[in-house]
């Protein structure tokens, strides 16, 4: 069992844990990811790193309730405990001292650009973070990316905070300014890093994507999380998660994300049916 | 001399119609009489050529023998001599190729029933384990310890040995739910995950840890384990669970799964009591499976089950190079498996990205190959579009790179195997041991266990000498 040792509510609907996994915080690096089970019978969901403490021996997640995994994990609190935890999987993100690099997080995806940002900086790049939102309210972890990056822009869709518009925006005149960019690094919705592949692309910048298909073992078992990348099929748990985002076959993963969508929301109604039942039970 | 008795005990069944659409075990199991019965046929031959069949050499005649003087204590023993898990051999060994094969009786009629005996006295071992669980007398401690890598059959029988030996011995899991093959690939209705279980805990009654959740060489390395978590020897054995696919276009629309998914997620997460269980899986209607090992039957008799209104088999032979277990295929067959022998696919076809079709060609057979099977040769303008809405490739696995990739100094065969001595399982790398099907590529689950007990003794070996060497080095 894995305990929850902090819990802190970004929004209504994006949550921080810190967990206690001495194991997976030994070794973990900015760029992998734990696979976890909220409880027995429940499934095993992919979450990327978002921090981790070696000395503490913990490994922080940060997470949107969108289904109901997510749902039942948010209803948990400090001293509940997840059921399994298992990771670092992945490859790390390469970082390395490659001159000036732009991070670029979208929604709760910022959370997991945060060890990275953090990494590049130290690894002596000038690290310029671009996040984005829907709204305000949905903008998190800002002081913190703040703090890893030398220069941060704040983007709303909306424009209620920092400029209006989407992260591909600001990326786009960085690139057609001709100020030297070396590397970029996208991780949040697949749309999101499919349109960073596409603006970064005509200007000849690698740039660096975190894929998230659906998984199920996280250790090459199964091949549900296989993309395609430069024609060629890989499984995400194994050979990525992060690949070459001018490779990716964007559609391909953004098809094989929906399998399941009609499933998924079976569950939850069945989830929040059972939930209700047991608080009828309970007051009985 | 009674008269020999040609024909064997029948096994009863669950209906076919009945089990076809639920996940109960199919066979259900030898009696004390129908056991009796079968024993009695076996005529105890002094050189007995079962148990050159057999990849473990159980002593076959011994434990026949004390099954029919009803001595079921004796029995067990016999068969847990060489076998750690009888239940599970019981039920999935290919008796028919193994000892079977051998049977002096089986050269005049039907060969005596050794599996469904082994299966008998193996579930009886178990019931009185359960009702009387004895702790296992506790072994002069060594104060070695053994870090084993996987807990498939193979992983199981080294550690459970090992710690009998008096080792300390820690299994490291990847999945959540210690079994390998046994828990997440061969379904519930040929192998009740109970069994499995109940053998589990035996392992961890001998005092095994089982840390699941640790995905060696992501989690921790070998040489980390060795050099910095102050193991002194490694077991791998970590199986070939890596899916093939065939390489043909569509191969990764909305609704192609490899076996090892579809399996996965109907077993070890449970989906079929989805939405009890979280994990979905779709429940297509009409299914092709691509493939024709035991992988193959388990997929198209689980997709039968979730409901499928066609569930069929796509290979290229014909049915008499199907390397299935002739149990399954006759058992598939009852339950209305569709077989379509030499069809070989060539493109899966879709429509909005989600299978609509197969595209397949028909073959015949033509000259022997390296296998010595008759190689399946396109027939000309056979060209056809099988409706399907799912395919799912049962098509074999690789070894799992993950540990191999991140091990110094590991050999490797050109399949990615670990290359290890047959004898004892001992590897290019010092201190390092493997067995099971990260050395064979898949096989079965007698042969890995067989390895894993050859390993054990060969470490202990290894272990018991180390305490000299050490002396040595410090006087
Ligand atoms: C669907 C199916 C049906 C089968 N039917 C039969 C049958 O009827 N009869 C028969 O004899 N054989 C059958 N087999 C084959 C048989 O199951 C295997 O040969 C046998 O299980 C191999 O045992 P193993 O211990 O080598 O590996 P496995 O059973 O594959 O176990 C390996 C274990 O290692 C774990 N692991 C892998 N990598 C790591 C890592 N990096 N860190 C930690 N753990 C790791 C895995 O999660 C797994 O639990 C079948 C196989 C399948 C897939
Ligand atoms: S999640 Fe199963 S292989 Fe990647």
């Amino acid at each position: 069992m894995y305990r929850i040792l902090e819990r802190e509510d970004l929004t209504d609907t994006i949550h921080v844990f810190k967990i206690d996994a001495p194991a997976v915080a030994k070794r973990a690096k900015p760029g992998q990811f734990v696979i976890l089970r909220v409880a027995e019978d429940g499934e095993r969901i992919p979450l990327t790193i978002a921090d981790f403490d070696r000395k503490a021996g913990t490994i922080t997640v940060v997470f949107m309730e969108v289904g109901k995994t997510t749902m039942q994990m948010a209803k948990l609190g400090v001293g509940d405990s997840l059921a399994n935890f298992a990771g670092p999987l992945g490859l790390p993100t390469e970082v390395e001292k490659f001159g000036r690099v732009v991070v670029v997080g979208g929604g709760f995806g910022v959370a997991t650009t945060y060890p990275i940002a953090r990494a590049m900086k130290e690894a002596g790049n000038e690290v310029i973070t671009i996040m984005g939102a829907r709204t305000k309210d949905l903008l998190i972890w800002e002081d913190m990316m703040r703090s890893a990056s030398h220069e941060l822009i704040v983007c709303t869709d909306d424009g209620s905070y920092g400029r209006k518009g989407l992260v591909t925006a600001p990326l786009k005149e960085m690139l057609e300014d001709d100020c030297r960019i070396d590397r970029v690094v996208a991780i949040g919705p697949a749309i999101m890093m499919k349109f960073v592949a596409l603006t970064s692309q005509p200007f000849g910048v690698p740039t660096v994507v975190s894929l998230n298909p659906l998984m199920v073992d996280g250790t090459g078992l199964c091949g549900a999380c296989r993309v395609s990348v430069d024609g060629v099929t890989k499984f995400a748990c194994v050979d990525g998660p992060d690949f070459d985002g001018h490779k990716v076959d964007w559609d391909l993963l953004l098809a094989r994300q929906k399998i399941f969508v009609e499933e998924e929301k079976i569950s939850l109604e069945h989830w929040r049916h059972h939930e209700s039942c047991e608080c009828s039970k309970a007051k009985a | 001399m009674a008269k020999l008795n040609l024909n064997r005990q029948p096994m009863p069944e669950q209906d076919h119609k009945e089990r076809a659409r639920n996940f109960k075990e199919v066979t259900l199991g030898y009696s004390l009489e129908t056991a009796l019965a079968e024993a009695e046929r076996c005529i105890i031959c002094p050189k007995p050529a079962c148990v050159k069949g057999c990849p473990v050499n159980v002593p076959i005649p011994d434990f026949i023998k004390a099954l029919r003087e009803n001595d079921l204590p004796g029995a067990a023993k016999a068969l847990k001599s060489k076998n750690n898990l009888p239940s599970i051999c019981g039920r999935v060994c290919p008796q028919e190729s193994q000892c079977e094969a051998l049977c002096v009786v089986g050269k005049k009629g039907a060969p005596i029933a050794i599996g469904r005996l082994e299966r008998y006295v193996g579930d009886w071992e178990l019931r009185r384990m359960e009702e009387n669980p004895s702790v296992p007398a506790k072994p002069t401690p060594t104060g070695k310890r053994v870090a084993v890598v996987g807990a498939g059959p193979s992983g199981l029988t080294a550690a459970a040995d090992l710690a009998r030996l008096g080792h300390s011995v820690t299994i490291f899991e990847a999945l959540h739910k210690p079994g390998g093959v046994l828990i997440y690939g061969i379904p519930e209705f040929r192998l009740p995950k109970s069994i499995v279980g109940a053998e589990v805990d035996y392992v961890r009654s001998l005092g095994v840890e089982i840390v699941v959740d640790s995905v060696i060489g992501r989690t921790v390395t070998v040489d980390e384990l060795l050099d910095e978590e102050g193991f002194d020897v490694v077991f791998l054995g970590t199986g070939a669970g890596l899916p093939n696919f065939m390489g043909i276009p569509g191969e990764n629309l909305n609704g192609v799964y490899s076996a090892n998914e579809f399996l996965t997620r109907a077993n070890l997460m449970k989906a079929y009591a989805f939405p009890e269980a979280d994990t979905p899986i779709k429940r297509s209607k009409r299914v092709a499976v691509v493939g024709g090992g035991n992988v193959a039957m388990d997929a198209v008799r689980t997709a039968l089950r979730l409901g499928a209104e066609e569930a069929s088999i796509v290979y290229r032979r014909s049915e008499e190079e199907l390397p299935a277990r002739r149990e399954e295929f006759e058992h598939a067959k009852d339950e209305g498996i569709v077989f379509r022998f030499l069809t070989n696919p060539v493109e899966i076809l879709g429509d909005k990205g989600w299978v609509v079709g197969m595209k397949c060609l028909e073959m015949e057979l033509g000259e022997p190959d390296a296998s010595g099977r008759r190689r399946p040769v396109i027939k000309p303008g056979s060209e056809f579009v099988l409706d399907v809405d799912a395919v799912i490739m049962a098509i074999g696995t690789s070894p799992n790179p993950l540990v191999t990739r991140t091990t110094r100094g590991l050999e490797l065969n050109r399949h990615g195997t670990v290359v290890a001595d047959p004898e004892t399982g001992k590897s290019s790398k010092d201190k390092v041991w493997a067995g099971g099907d990260i050395v064979t590529g898949a096989a079965t689950v007698i042969s890995a266990m067989g390895a894993g007990k050859r390993a054990a003794l060969s470490i202990h070996e290894f272990l018991m000498m180390e305490p000299r060497i050490n002396a040595d080095r410090s006087g």
